[in-house]
């Protein structure tokens, strides 16, 4: 049991927000995500019938109106920054700091929110590429007799069909600089990338952050799109999606035999975190606890991931750790010492195998007993928003004792030998719920991050 | 990882610099960097990387010719060196000058017998970077594989077979968090690895993060810092789009363009470069006998709008001046020079300024400016890592280099021309301002 913390050591979540492919509103999500639902569908957003993954999980019936009155000030964001924007009014909203959906409402709320110590900290994505008119100008300036690009005539073109705004919105930073222009922001504003760990991570940094004193409340999260040429070239280049275009509902296969691939998708994850004496002084009522992160590298191959998972073992154990939590003992109710675990579970044949051999050398005994479901069935991957998309699951899990299946899930892989929820979601309220659940992301190149949040006892 | 509880704050561990890697337009490391700021040098010139006859701004401050990354890996890891954009390129030689400089030995350098300085799990690793641009040349001799009768892109072409035209690792190349992933890889830094994309802030925002897990007992060591290159057709377009660039007349001098806080400056030069630092623990540096070059006494970070005049737009930054005072518990009285982001863009110039006025008021003429975008170029994401490092040279050499300025400066700032000279310096403050209102500051000391 950890000692209990001062309230300026301690940091809860006060509002979640989702944009994603199975809706943009936490509620309606949940709901979809518990019944089984599959988000994934061949593309629409270009044409992408050749290509050997046509499909993935787009947003739908998405319209930021929807959630920001004042939406002039960012008519040539790029969507991600749209979807952050949409998940953080949520957020904002259920954290009782002003509904920016009603007009006149921009820097409504907590009357005496200091802006200077109210902070950011995304792992947003980078923008979407004007794709046609780069495609024009790199095949109107290549000159095929000399196998050279004409620089000159590149920059005449891009100059001539470019909308100059809409390039300067391409930059990572931009979904930062649109929230504190809604939120009206003015303390440390971060944005990471790294790759599918990012959110994770962003929470965890910002949760630091918090713990440190840096800031009172952070706007923490991620939000992210590849579903352009571009980003869908990419990760087919590198083998690592699945290509069962003959049957997309399907093809986001989590732990399963049969799984050939991650399946693509897009969305934002935001959530509001603040110290707890922050949350009491201005009568918020906290959701969740953030009780531990941690942060690794596997330090290994700009392809593979540690074969036994050493990066993600690591991260996991510095959460437990943290949290003061054994992760070998069940807890005082004879549960699992976590309930839940929301796997980074991705689909690929690599990934699922090694993070179950990482789940197995953390929890060793006590790993087949605690739900390890992958919502990447439903949702596909979000890319640089999975984490804090899949974090606000976990913080779902908490408030109401169920847990989401891995959907797909029908040829059992012997190298994948835990319990992932298979097809039907989990009622636990009959053994307590969940109090504790861990949520992973690992990112390709080698980050790991772990968050762990627990229910909130305001008595600890 | 020993976090703390409770009510009492814990005593801080206490974070210096032990290495430096700078690389700019004078090559990779100290000396070449160190010894052209003394003399005053300035590294613009018409730009080699591609021809720049279509841009408005047709000079750079680039990385001198004949330098390869495969210097600066084990052999084992020459062949990696096929996946790795120009930015991966200047952060992993930077990471290897810095690991000599701080007299460090990592798992890839270890011959027969050696060990390396620090365990793999007591290492991190924050890289702040860029959005990096894909090289045309590549994607076009792809393009030009998928195009329909009219000569346009076709995706149906595309996806069936243009597609296979690309190498299969093209992804990897491009990957903002591949500078540090290639670092973590060649030096066996296990520990936690971030890498923090917020444009000109990037550098001074990894390392206040790298000093707060150093801090928090999650690494004994880090490299952090930053780097960018923007030499490239995308990089000068998308400078062209946000209006940072100046126009420069093919006839004038090169060195004349760049002109920090005068009101009048038509605008940046872009540089490439950056600087990754060491960072070590106080007490386990003293334990190797190490030589730090300074102390991370204070950090901070800020917010500013992206809209308004240069009050507004000067906010973040004065949050985040003020914050690193206040986290290094010095007086604004206290400092004795400055290395503010200074592109010779007006718009970022006059927000820099204006949050420089509000913190240092009636003292910020007395106190001295080093500006590094007449000699190095606006090095973008890698300005907070070369910025950081000359700071960190001014400490050590208690030496203010040469200072270049072709126009005039507000009579409140000390930016204009002025020759190298002796200094006491005791403590710097190094802040910047980010396209994109990201603000951050780092107030570096003498170690004790």
């Amino acid at each position: 049991m950890v000692a209990p913390g001062a309230d300026n050591r301690r940091v809860v979540i006060t509002g979640t927000g989702w944009v994603t492919p199975l809706g943009n509103d936490v509620e309606s999500v949940w709901s979809k995500l518990l019944s089984g639902a599959s988000a994934i569908a061949p593309l629409t957003r270009f044409p992408a019938q050749s290509f050997a993954t046509n499909f993935g999980a787009e947003v739908r019936s998405f319209d930021l109106a929807h959630f920001l009155a004042d939406t002039d000030l960012h008519t040539k964001s790029h969507l991600h920054v749209k979807f952050a924007l949409a998940a953080a009014a949520q957020a904002w909203k259920q954290a009782g700091l002003g509904d920016v959906s009603r007009p006149g409402q921009t820097h409504a709320g907590f009357p005496d929110l200091n802006r200077k110590r109210v902070g950011i900290y995304l792992g947003s994505g980078e923008g979407t590429l004007d794709f046609e008119n780069y495609a024009r100008a790199c095949i109107d300036s290549w000159r095929a007799e000399s196998r050279t690009s004409d620089s000159v005539a590149w920059a005449h073109s891009t100059r001539e069909h470019f909308d100059p705004e809409y390039e300067v919105e391409q930059e990572p930073n931009l979904a930062i600089a649109h929230l504190a222009e809604a939120f009206g922001v003015r303390g440390p504003a971060f944005n990471c990338m790294t790759a599918c760990a990012a959110s994770t991570q962003a929470v965890g940094e910002a949760y630091c952050m918090l713990r440190r004193g840096d800031a009172d409340l952070m706007i923490v999260g991620g939000s992210h799109t590849m579903l352009h040429p571009l980003g869908m070239t990419g990760f087919i280049r590198l083998t690592a999606m699945s290509t069962r275009r003959d049957d997309p509902a399907t093809a986001s296969r989590p732990f399963d035999s049969t799984r050939d691939g991650f399946v693509m998708g897009e969305g934002a994850g935001i959530l509001i975190l603040e110290r707890l004496d922050h949350a009491r002084a201005r009568g918020a009522t906290p959701l969740c606890e953030v009780v531990g992160y941690g942060s690794s590298a596997d330090a290994y191959r700009i392809t593979d991931i540690q074969p036994d998972g050493l990066g993600a073992v690591e991260s996991m154990r510095e959460a437990l750790m943290h949290a003061g939590i054994d992760p070998h003992k069940p807890d005082a109710l004879g549960r699992p010492p976590v309930q839940y675990i929301s796997a980074h579970g991705t689909g690929t044949k690599e990934n699922d195998s090694i993070e179950t051999r990482a789940v197995r050398g953390v929890f060793a005994d006590q790993a087949p007993r605690i739900p390890f479901s992958s919502v990447k069935s439903m949702l596909g991957h979000l890319i640089q928003a999975a984490g804090a998309v899949e974090l606000i699951t976990c913080v779902q899990a908490i408030r109401t004792g169920f847990v989401p299946p891995t959907i797909n899930l029908n040829h059992p892989d012997p190298v994948c030998d835990l319990d992932y929820v298979p097809n039907t979601a989990r009622d636990l309220r009959d053994s307590g719920g969940v109090e504790i659940a861990m949520s992973n992301g690992f990112g390709f190149g080698g980050q790991n991050d772990t968050v762990l949040i627990r229910r909130f006892d305001p008595s600890r | 990882m020993t976090h703390q509880t409770g009510t009492i704050a814990p005593m801080r561990r206490r974070v210096v610099i032990s290495g430096l890697g700078p690389v700019s337009c004078f090559g990779v490391g100290i000396d070449p960097l160190w010894t052209a700021l003394l003399e005053g040098r300035s590294g613009m010139a018409p730009v080699r990387a591609f021809d720049a006859g279509g841009m408005l701004c047709r000079l750079g401050a680039e990385i001198p010719a004949g330098f390869s990354v495969r210097d600066f890996v084990p052999k084992t890891y020459r062949k990696a060196t096929k996946v790795m954009a120009r930015d991966i390129e200047i952060a992993v030689a930077a990471a290897r000058a810095a690991t000599l400089d701080a007299n460090i030995l990592t798992r890839g350098f270890c011959e027969d017998g050696q060990t390396p300085t620090y365990e793999g799990a007591r290492i991190g690793c924050s890289i702040g970077a860029g959005l990096i641009a894909a090289e045309i040349p590549e994607l076009s001799a792809a393009f030009v594989t998928a195009t329909n009768d009219a000569g346009a892109f076709d995706y149906d072409k595309w996806g069936a077979e243009g597609i296979n035209n690309l190498t299969p690792l093209w992804l990897l190349k491009y990957l903002p968090n591949m500078l540090a992933c290639h670092v973590t890889i060649v030096h066996g830094a296990e520990g936690p690895s971030n890498t923090i994309t917020c444009a000109e802030a990037s550098g001074l925002l990894s390392v206040g993060e790298s000093r707060a897990v150093i801090e928090r007992s999650d690494a004994e060591l880090c490299f952090s810092g930053s780097a960018e290159s923007k030499i490239s057709p995308l990089g000068y377009n998308r400078l062209e789009c946000a209006k940072r660039l100046a126009r420069t007349d093919p006839d004038a001098d090169p060195t004349s363009f760049v002109r920090p806080f005068d009101p009048d400056a038509p605008g940046s030069i872009p540089g490439e470069g950056g600087g990754i630092l060491l960072l070590e623990e106080r007490e386990a540096a003293r334990s190797r006998n190490a030589r730090p070059y300074a102390e991370i006494l204070g950090f901070g970070a800020g917010q500013s709008s992206i809209r308004g005049d240069a009050r507004a737009r000067s906010e973040g930054l004065t949050n985040a001046i003020e914050r690193a005072l206040e986290d290094a518990e010095v007086a604004p009285g206290e400092v004795d020079a400055i290395v503010p982001g200074a592109q010779g863009a007006t718009e970022v110039d006059d927000a820099e300024a204006a949050a420089l006025r509000e913190v240092f008021a009636d003292r910020l003429p007395n106190i001295p400016l080093i500006t590094l975008t007449p000699n190095l170029g606006s090095t973008y994401a890698g300005a907070g890592g070369l910025a950081l490092s000359v700071a960190a040279l001014c400490l050590r050499h208690q030496t203010l280099p040469a200072r270049l300025h072709a126009g005039r400066c507000p009579d409140d700032l000390d930016a204009g021309p002025a020759p190298t000279r002796d200094a006491r310096l005791r403590r710097i403050l190094v802040c910047t301002t980010a396209l994109g209102g990201q603000n951050a500051a780092v107030l570096l000391t003498t170690p004790e």
